[in-house]
């Protein structure tokens, strides 16, 4: 698995920083959930964020659109800094796509009204134009025949490709995936990582918290590795896995490799 | 990965197994379908066992306690009956009145015949009962399009919620227009609405352009709503005017409403007002601001925590103690108000149990599209939250419909009242007339709630998305 025979172009990665996290300080009442976590993410990269349970990675994902409050250090997401005013919030929000373990879908909603809602309300986009936009990507995740069904009649792989539509359709600049194939059947979890992989060759910047060490292989430029809310090691994915530095995440690689 | 050995016992038989056909589909067992079926599994299947002693004396017992209620049934049915038809009085010759019912033991239809139009309107004058029926055509006809129309339901729910009760109010009361025939009260009465549907238009203006923010873009449709109530405020003294100058309406007073009428006024006035009131107070008491979160905490339990009629007595004997003499307020509206707060608090608890339920990852979903709270509110959280506690709704729905009746305690003739001021007419006292009345007054609360449950199941079945 070279990384140099299998990048498609689009796959380049840019100076420009996407996310800047500098010495981040997060806690849960006294509980220092992330400790010091310096993480710089430039445009194009493929991140994918790896650790035992309650290590710290969906929080730290979590901080990067406030779905998390971080108490200590800055987070600069596209130019813009987080800080509690409500406007620098929702313009990230609305530049950073994030998909869920559990799709956050809103069931109430077909399909299309799930991928249009936030076009029309947030970006102001014309009903006809976001209808438009909504089949473009629903076409691209392979479920357009589904636009007027609702969430309750898809299977849960096709429920995460349509999140991962929902997303794209406010023309995120990053993707944040929260363990997005952690609740499938076995059988559906390719079908997303399909997805996701052909999102990766499209240039997008995507940080990924995600146990499918085939696809960090595969797609990520980089692998992060965390333990008790700070990040331990990160490196290429050939040098990760093949040649891990602390005992740490040799633990962790021969608990979740080892079968 | 496992450090220790495991010994599994071993197995003496085939194990190994291929299945070389498809096995077929057949129909269920004679026992589970059709007549047969059910006659068996609802009838037969407690008392059909005779295959043991226990087992048979249980069956007997069985049969009999089918036998007994199957007796009691058909005797309570046919007491109703023979009530209500064979043993009743159905026509009263003129002048008759209570001579026509004392010779039969059963009911005195004549006597509701003869009280009906008080029943519907109170003491309503005649000549202008066209107005409430024209009200009661407009709800019922508002209700049958929500519930059978074929589209536009949303405009149709917005006027019965925002338009209909200008409506109502302008007909049932009237618009003190006619004052000597003197114009300039008429436009001095459209002047003032005007001017506030101008700022709500310039205000929805705005909002829709969304140059007010996001607490704007998501309540441009209320504001659009309001200028449409407060049009209709400015343009229906006109128009009333109009009425007036062709008919010769007046205004009746409240203390002339009665009955039904006025049953149907306080209810819908709650049920208009409480759902609204009761989304706000809920996401108010949900709130992370201490001072929207603990006034509404205040409100909803002290107004839980006192009787409504306690409060309705309160208004009506002891607040002229507090007034100026000669200051009056009007009873009904003083009823009006004390049942739509009470309404307010318990619905904003039943709607908050369905916000309760939401899960996090709704608000986290909507967050994560850059919707703001209450884009978030509108559009995600509330039509789920309420869809989920319709059953709590119509409850206090009912609930409160009936608890109208209370409004008798300050003298305020509802429908029971009515009923009970009728029953005191001596040309018609006879030993079953209170039977007769109040069965009926029965029969029409039963009517309006159980439509309203009805209704409820409808939209539950219609809003059902779960699809399995």
């Amino acid at each position: 698995m070279q990384m140099t025979d299998t990048t498609p172009p689009n796959m380049t990665i840019s100076d420009e920083k996407a996310i800047e996290i500098s010495q981040m300080n997060k806690w849960y009442g006294s509980f220092h959930v992330l400790r010091d976590i310096n993480l710089t993410v430039y445009r194009g990269e493929r991140i994918v964020i790896c650790g035992p349970s309650g290590s710290g990675k969906s929080t730290m994902i979590r901080c990067i659109n406030a779905l998390e409050e971080h108490q200590d250090g800055t987070i600069v997401v596209d130019g813009t800094r987080l800080t509690s005013d409500l406007k620098n919030i929702d313009k990230i929000r609305s530049e950073v796509g994030m998909c869920f373990q559990h799709f956050n879908l809103f069931p109430h909603l077909t399909i299309l009204e799930n991928c249009t809602l936030a076009p029309i309300w947030v970006r102001k986009v014309p009903k006809k134009e976001a209808v438009e936009t909504a089949m473009h990507y629903l076409e691209k995740v392979k479920i357009p025949d589904q636009a007027n069904k609702y969430p309750g009649q898809l299977s849960g792989g096709q429920q995460q490709r349509v999140a991962i539509a929902r997303s794209l359709c406010m023309k995120p600049r990053v993707m944040l995936f929260d363990e997005p194939t952690s609740a499938l059947d076995p059988e559906m979890i390719k079908e997303v990582l399909d997805t996701m992989i052909e999102l990766a060759e499209e240039g997008m910047t995507m940080l990924c918290v995600t146990h499918e060490m085939g696809f960090a292989r595969q797609v990520a430029n980089r692998v992060i590795f965390m333990d008790r809310g700070q990040i331990v090691e990160q490196n290429e994915p050939e040098a990760f896995f093949n040649n891990p530095q602390s005992d740490r995440t040799k633990l962790f690689l021969s608990q979740i490799l080892g079968h | 990965m496992i450090d220790r050995p495991v010994e599994y016992p071993a197995v003496d038989h085939e194990v190994a197994y291929l299945r070389t056909e498809e096995a077929p589909t057949l129909q269920p067992p004679g026992s589970e379908i059709g007549f047969r079926g059910w006659l068996w599994r609802n009838i037969f299947a407690s008392m059909a066992d005779y295959t043991s002693a226990p087992a048979a004396v249980m069956s007997l017992f069985m049969t009999a306690i089918t036998l007994f209620t199957g007796y009691a049934i058909v005797w309570m049915a046919w007491t109703l009956l023979d009530f209500t038809v064979f043993s009743a009085t159905f026509t009263a010759a003129e002048g008759l009145k209570r001579d026509a019912c004392l010779p039969n033991p059963g009911a005195c239809w004549p006597f509701i015949e003869a009280k009906w139009y008080q029943f519907m309107y109170g003491f309503y004058p005649p000549e202008d009962v066209w107005r409430v029926n024209v009200c009661f055509a407009v709800l019922a006809a508002g209700i049958g399009w929500l519930i059978f129309g074929p589209s536009h339901r949303g405009k149709v729910a917005a006027f019965m919620l925002f338009g209909y009760p200008v409506l109502a109010y302008v007909l049932l009361n009237g618009m003190p227009v006619e004052d000597n025939g003197d114009l300039g009260h008429i436009f001095s009465g459209v002047w003032f609405p005007a001017i506030v549907a101008a700022v709500l238009f310039a205000g929805w203006w705005l909002a829709d352009a969304g140059r007010l923010g996001d607490v704007g873009s998501a309540f441009a449709p209320v504001l659009l709503m309001g200028v449409i109530v407060v049009a209709i405020f400015a343009v229906l003294p006109l128009v009333t005017m109009a009425i007036d100058l062709a008919l010769g309406t007046e205004v009746v007073e409240t203390n002339k409403w009665g009955g039904l009428t006025v049953t149907l006024v306080v209810a819908i006035a709650g049920i208009v007002v409480s759902l609204p009131m009761g989304m706000l107070l809920a996401l108010g008491r949900r709130s992370s601001a201490p001072i929207i979160k603990w006034s509404s905490i205040i409100f909803i339990e002290v107004v839980r925590g006192i009787p409504l009629i306690s409060v309705l007595f309160f208004a009506s004997a002891m607040l002229p103690y507090f007034l100026e003499p000669g200051v009056d307020f009007n009873k009904l509206l003083r009823a009006m108000i004390g049942v739509m707060l009470f309404a307010s608090a318990y619905m904003a608890e039943v709607i908050r149990g369905g916000l309760q339920a939401m899960p996090k990852g709704q608000y986290e979903g909507g967050m994560s599209l850059g919707l703001s709270y209450w884009q978030q509110m509108r559009l995600i959280i509330m039509p789920q939250a309420l869809t989920t506690v319709i059953p709590g709704i119509v409850n206090t729905f009912i609930g409160l419909f009936k608890d109208t009746t209370l409004v008798l305690i300050i003298s305020i003739f509802d429908l029971l009242g009515i009923l009970m001021a009728t029953l005191k007419d001596p040309e018609w006292a006879t030993p079953t007339t209170a039977y007769t009345g109040y069965l009926t007054i029965a029969l029409i609360y039963w009517i309006f709630c159980f439509g309203m449950s009805r209704y409820s199941v409808h939209m539950e079945r219609k809003l059902d998305r779960s699809h399995h």
